[in-house]
């Protein structure tokens, strides 16, 4: 299948990407500038880390109007598959593509550290692969990755089945203490409604091989892969 | 003479200097002219106290593809059609002025010297230095300059790897923010910044030029700290989203055929930039100050050749083919402006607006003065060296508590509150994460790794700048070797006081002795450095502080060690002594004797030859797979090191031998004696690990087992071992956090 990977002046989290899906697990994957307005010949399409335009005003507030977003909202509305990763999730909150903002993190410092994610819903296409309850260890590396929304739509992405992770010990336990960064119901990933369109803060992508501290975030990317072969037969 | 010495004091230059410059150019030089020579015969960019001393630095190997001076870094051939530019940069004093820009802006000014030779940057490292965190204003600096390199390195998704924070009175009013970055780039690529012939145009990218940052480089680099309090004007603010996208337009322009050379506009700012271009191209130089692009209004053409600006580089372009660059930065919304170009001859002429304003011979600016000096030893070092280290008092405490309370010094307890403010997964190559004696990142597409490190213990230059800087290199490459690298080129980022004092002249010219004797001994090159003198407050010079940045090679980069121990029973080995503990000769210059004692004295020392050896044999040992964990002994001795490699592997570890030296456990346990390093290796590995050192001449202890919940030292010392990760994971928080 064919990813196509959004580059905005800023982004560098779209190599790592192009690594994970193409280099590591073999399949096509071309970039796509922040101008472009078709994704036509794309199957997927992920908006990697970074600071889009700088983040200057608010993270991803200045991503949203380029060009190549009206093309992605688009493309989520077809049914494509669409995720966002750390800047990318703020990118799509930005955008109305999934609900709730990320703020700073309660500490108000940037944390760089590895991360245990709980499934906490096995059966979206993004998650498929793996077992519900199950950890993934996934590097995070962020300062604005505290998600917060009103009462109500936090009830409905609880009772939907929306919060795909959240953070947890090595044994799957949410606890407050292991929260890195003040996200309500320590939330670290979530899903729009009809389930195409996820936004997470830990970057799958650089967890992609043993050698560089493991390749849990792989799980995600194979989930993508399996679904569009599965829909595709 | 015409000249006010309000005037010479403004550009930092001596009456003496401004009398060679009248006597170069046979007349008396105009305003703008004289600006130019301030900036340039600074001591920041003309190295007028130290050219003399870094020729005579080993600078080849066959690695070596760009030699040290010779561009904005120094490559290194790794093989694989692939090379490495590595340097380090002092960014001490716009730091003590205004931490988080100045350390910011540090961290863009490397990477700018390194994308300059056509690398991608791969990591970033940072050496930093401050007084005791105990006091207010060290704790505001501290802070302000993690979050400027937190801030800058992590919008601009280079991985910030690894380096050092060291704590001295000595660095209180004068704080060392040094900064690494290494590159990567193909082997037939690297970049030169010069141009290529007469008629090539001189282009100005990226960021538009303001006032700020004016007479960074004649002013606050070469200026004791005193002085700098109303400076903070000179200081520049960053901003790390353009150099994003400034590096990635400037390594996608290097592929267009006209774009012929790339050069930082760093330090003295255009002044420097292009005219050490043109110097580089042999060439003369029209330069049209009216077209650069301002940020602000009113600007003169003095302003306008010394701003800092960050963000800003200059290309050399054949002329004719300046369009195809114009789209190329638009694509990036970048802007790219000519605002000069290169002409057969000698000088540097500036147009403002049609009228020429100064034009002088590039030589006369290029070739500063150069002073040379040969000071005697000081009589108060010779004191200090000298003084009987048996007869420090026996501390009051067990050796239990004295472990925990070494552990929780902010020198030696972990850093991780520190690094986990800096993405160090970013470009996912990090091997080895920030927190062991090396980082270790693998190369995409190879089998190959490359091991980097910092390091540099100003107590121990100090007390002997010689000794201390061998031990520095011996140290560097130590924590290469640990985790199974080769060392092969070094880079040095040179922080000393006032040059033109005798102490300083002597650290000066003891410390290039001591890095010459040690790089020799290693075989490997200095390819690339920084000097930053004046690091002086109320005329107390800080510690000499040559800091060493070092690169190793992993060929396999599976093949590699890490400091935890592994697994219960495995055996510990020490290499480089025949005996577990340390005399009372380690506590000169160590950790121990000046956080416990506040004492600095006695005489360092390092054998080159056993410190060679023993690093083949770990080396050696790690590639062939004999060994589970490998851990470098510096900062707080054996004791220190053992609880270390048992918290970082959560799992305990027992000495046989009680730490004793002649009555003294605290020698034995915190002693620094130098070529000593900690190993872990399976039973059935042990007599392949002695035959090895044995093989090479090296001695070897085994001195007890990995294993339970406790480190226990022989019979006079046991201590949990959550106590001990307790003490190393907090102490740091705990001495630096605000309190009343």
């Amino acid at each position: 299948m064919k990813f196509g990977i959004v580059v905005f002046p800023g982004t560098w989290s779209d190599r790592d990407t192009h690594h994970a899906v193409s280099g590591v697990l073999g399949q096509d994957a071309e970039y796509i500038w922040h101008g472009d307005e078709k994704l036509d010949q794309f199957d997927a399409i992920v908006l990697p880390g970074g600071f889009s335009y700088g983040d200057f005003l608010r993270c991803g507030a200045i991503a949203r109007f380029s060009p190549v977003m009206e093309a992605v909202t688009a493309f989520a509305e077809r049914g494509g598959p669409v995720i966002g990763i750390c800047n990318g999730f703020q990118v799509l909150c930005e955008s109305g593509l999934l609900p709730g903002v990320l703020m700073r993190n309660d500490h108000l410092e940037f944390r760089c550290i590895w991360t245990d994610l709980r499934v906490e819903n096995s059966s979206t296409i993004f998650t498929s692969a793996s077992i519900e309850g199950q950890t993934l260890h996934i590097p995070m590396s962020h300062g604005e990755g505290n998600y917060q929304a009103d009462a109500d739509t936090i009830k409905r992405l609880e009772d939907n089945g929306q919060v795909v992770f959240r953070y947890a010990d090595t044994n799957g336990n949410v606890t407050p203490d292991i929260n890195p960064n003040g996200s309500i119901n320590n939330i670290a990933g979530i899903v729009n409604e009809h389930g195409n369109v996820l936004g997470m803060m830990p970057h799958p992508e650089k967890a992609c091989e043993k050698l560089i501290g493991g390749d849990d975030g792989n799980v995600i990317f194979t989930s993508i892969i399996d679904n569009f072969v599965q829909a595709v037969v | 003479m015409t000249v006010s010495q309000e005037t010479l004091d403004e550009i930092a230059l001596s009456r003496a200097e401004y009398e060679a410059i009248v006597d170069r150019l046979g007349r008396e030089p105009g305003p703008l002219e004289l600006g130019l020579f301030g900036a340039l015969w600074s001591e920041h960019c003309g190295y007028k106290h130290t050219k003399a001393l870094l020729r005579t630095l080993p600078s080849s190997s066959e690695r070596v593809l760009v030699a040290p001076g010779a561009e904005n870094a120094g490559v290194i051939d790794l093989g694989d059609g692939l090379a490495i530019a590595m340097k380090v940069e002092s960014h001490n004093h716009p730091s003590a002025v205004e931490p988080f820009e100045g350390a910011a802006t540090g961290v863009g000014g490397i990477i700018r010297d390194i994308f300059a030779m056509g690398a991608r940057p791969i990591a970033l490292l940072n050496s930093l230095r401050f007084g005791q965190p105990s006091d207010a204003r060290t704790r505001y600096l501290l802070n302000g300059v993690i979050g400027g390199i937190s801030s800058y390195g992590n919008c601009i998704g280079i991985p910030d790897v690894g380096g050092e924070i060291f704590f001295s009175d000595t660095y209180k009013g004068n704080p060392l923010v040094n900064a690494m970055c290494v590159g990567l780039i193909e082997n037939g690529k690297i970049a030169s910044a010069s141009a290529r012939e007469p008629g090539d145009l001189l282009l100005l990218v990226g960021a538009d030029t303001g006032r700020d940052g004016i007479h960074g480089a004649s002013g606050l680099a070469s200026r004791t700290f005193e002085e700098q309090t109303e400076m903070r004007s000179a200081v520049q603010v960053g901003n790390p989203f353009l150099e994003k996208v400034l590096i990635e337009a400037c390594i996608e322009a290097l592929d267009l055929p006209g774009v012929v050379g790339l050069q930082d506009c760093g330090a003295a700012g255009i002044t420097s930039a292009a005219i050490e271009m043109a110097e580089r191209s042999v060439m003369g130089l029209q330069l049209f100050v009216d077209r650069v692009p301002r940020r602000e209004e009113g600007m003169t053409p003095y302003e306008v050749m010394l701003s800092e600006s960050q963000e800003r580089m200059l290309l050399a372009v054949t002329a004719g083919t300046e369009s195809e660059v114009f789209d190329l930065f638009d694509k990036w919304d970048l802007d790219a402006t000519v605002i000069g170009e290169f002409e057969a001859g000698e000088d540097v002429r500036i147009f403002d607006n049609g009228m020429m304003v100064s034009s002088t011979p590039i030589i006369t600016l290029t070739d500063a003065p150069r002073y040379e000096f040969s000071t005697p030893k000081p009589d108060w070092l010779t004191t200090l060296q000298n003084a009987e280290l048996t007869v420090v008092p026996m501390p009051d405490t067990t050796a239990a508590e004295m472990l925990l309370k070494m552990l929780s010094a902010p020198n030696i307890a972990s850093k991780f509150p520190v690094y986990r403010q800096y993405d160090y997964h970013v470009q996912t190559n990090t091997v080895i994460e920030p927190g062991g004696d090396a980082a270790v990142l693998r190369l995409k597409g190879t089998k190959r790794g490359i091991a980097l490190t910092t390091d540099c213990n100003g107590r121990i230059c100090y007390l002997d700048p010689e000794v201390g800087t061998a031990i520095a290199v011996a140290e560097a490459c130590r924590n290469l070797s640990v985790t199974g690298a080769e060392p092969v080129a070094l880079t040095d980022g040179l922080n000393f006081g006032n040059p033109e004092t005798p102490d300083v002249q002597f650290q000066l010219t003891e410390a290039i002795a001591g890095m010459t004797r040690a790089a020799n001994a290693f075989g490997i090159p200095i390819v690339s450095g920084n000097a930053s003198l004046y690091n002086e407050t109320a005329g107390a010079a800080i510690f000499p502080t040559p800091i060493i940045g070092a690169l190793g090679v992993l060929d396999d980069v599976e093949k590699h060690s890490t400091v935890g121990f592994k697994a219960e029973n495995d055996v510990i080995v020490l290499l480089g002594s025949d005996s577990a503990w340390d005399t009372t000769d380690g506590l000169a210059g160590s950790e121990y004797l000046e956080f416990v004692h506040g004492r600095v004295e006695g005489q360092p020392a390092l054998d080159l030859d056993l410190e060679v050896r023993v690093q083949t044999v770990c080396r050696d040992a790690v590639r062939a797979g004999l060994v589970a964990s490998a851990h470098d002994l510096s900062d707080g001795g054996m004791a220190t090191a053992l609880a270390e490699c048992a918290i970082i592997g959560n799992i305990g570890a027992s000495v046989t031998e009680s730490p004793d030296a002649g009555g003294r456990w605290d020698a034995a346990m915190f002693g620094e004696a130098q070529s000593r390093i900690l190993l872990s290796v399976s039973p059935d590995n042990l007599d392949r690990i002695k035959a090895l050192a044995h093989d090479h001449d090296v001695p070897l202890a085994v001195i007890g087992l990995v294993g339970g919940d406790a480190l226990s030292f022989g019979d006079n010392c046991s201590v949990l071992l959550s106590d001990a990760s307790d003490a190393w994971k907090n102490g740091f928080s705990r001495a630096t956090s605000d309190r009343d």
